[in-house]
């Protein structure tokens, strides 16, 4: 059987589980997280240092980018502008061009703003950026994306945060579908189980941080998406048993008593 | 002597310094973090260059916990 590799343009990746570092009690508890999921892709915040604190802990004393890949987001960017901004500074802070682009449009539900995420890929595109782009459900759209360059496209499963897991299947499936390059289903993803039902469709990665951060016991949780993000790819690649509306015995009828 | 805003902050210099001198006064390693001087970008082989003046505005950002 051919190797199952997964790839976001030329960048291999060991594990299917991308996971986010925010909403950790602190970076300790995040690395040890990061750690027990696999993952060798985790997804990071741009923000100001605090100047009046000089002796303050940084990201990068706890997860080494020289050992686990950086993927920049522009989580808070409401515009376009905004997230132009985040992301060249992030190039320049490490030389990133594998980029998460991320435009909300409204503070509740934090759904993408896709007309400015569709102005910011043109660009990013444009600069030489590697981008993987945060969108909603709508397959028209995740084209439109892949069409102008996107190096991976992450629908939504929810809201970001809201842990309701996978709300329209049939959208991501035909998203999946459709798409050549990978799909990875970002945002909403509550319980390993939700993780396994995406890999189950045929994604090609999944983005989780809450549901691990968010867990009473964040680093067995980490290890249980480990598990469930195998276990889906696998079963996924296995092809479940078609689905009947009767019974069929798993014991022959031959030679019964 | 410059007035300057860093990171939202009103900040007085008493001394002619760098964008590199003022790295190393809030002791944080250029590596990890990136500037932002009016907003434009400097790169870091240009820190030494820059000498801070009256009302510039500066951004230093590094990478914290997301998703």
């Amino acid at each position: 059987m051919k190797k199952d590799v997964f790839k976001i343009g030329k960048q291999i990746l060991k594990s299917r589980l991308i996971v986010g570092t925010g909403k950790y009690k602190n970076f300790k508890e995040t690395a040890e997280a990061v750690n027990a999921s696999g993952a060798d892709m985790v997804t990071v915040a741009v923000r100001r240092v605090n100047i009046l604190d000089k002796k303050k802990p940084m990201l990068m004393d706890f997860l080494s980018p020289k050992k686990i890949k950086y993927l920049p987001n522009t989580a808070g960017c409401f515009s376009s502008e905004e997230a132009l901004r985040t992301l060249r500074l992030a190039r320049e802070m490490g030389g990133w061009k594998m980029v998460k682009l991320e435009v909300l449009g409204d503070k509740k539900t934090l759904f993408p703003d896709m007309i400015e995420t569709i102005k910011s890929t043109k660009v990013l595109v444009k600069e030489g950026f590697q981008v993987l782009v945060y969108c909603s459900d709508d397959p028209l759209l995740a084209r439109k994306l892949e069409d102008l360059g996107a190096s991976a496209i992450m629908p939504l499963a929810s809201p970001i945060g809201s842990g309701l897991g996978i709300q329209n299947k049939i959208n991501i499936s035909l998203i999946i579908n459709q798409s050549k390059v990978p799909v990875i289903v970002d945002a909403g993803i509550g319980t390993a189980s939700d993780a396994t039902i995406a890999m189950e469709l045929g994604c090609d990665a999944v983005l989780v941080n809450s549901a691990i951060a968010k867990s009473k016991k964040p680093i067995l949780m980490a290890q249980s998406f480990k598990n469930a993000v195998t276990s889906g790819r696998q079963s996924f690649l296995a092809g479940r048993m078609r689905k009947n509306f009767y019974g069929s015995a798993s014991s022959p009828n031959s030679g019964l008593i | 002597m410059a007035k300057i805003q860093l990171n939202g902050k009103k900040i007085t210099l008493n001394q002619k310094i760098s964008l590199f001198d003022l790295l190393k006064k809030y002791k944080l390693d250029k590596k990890k973090v990136a500037v932002e001087l009016n907003k434009k970008i400097v790169i870091k082989q240009m820190y030494k260059k820059k000498i801070l003046k009256n009302n510039d505005k500066i951004e230093i950002v590094q990478f914290i916990g997301g998703g």
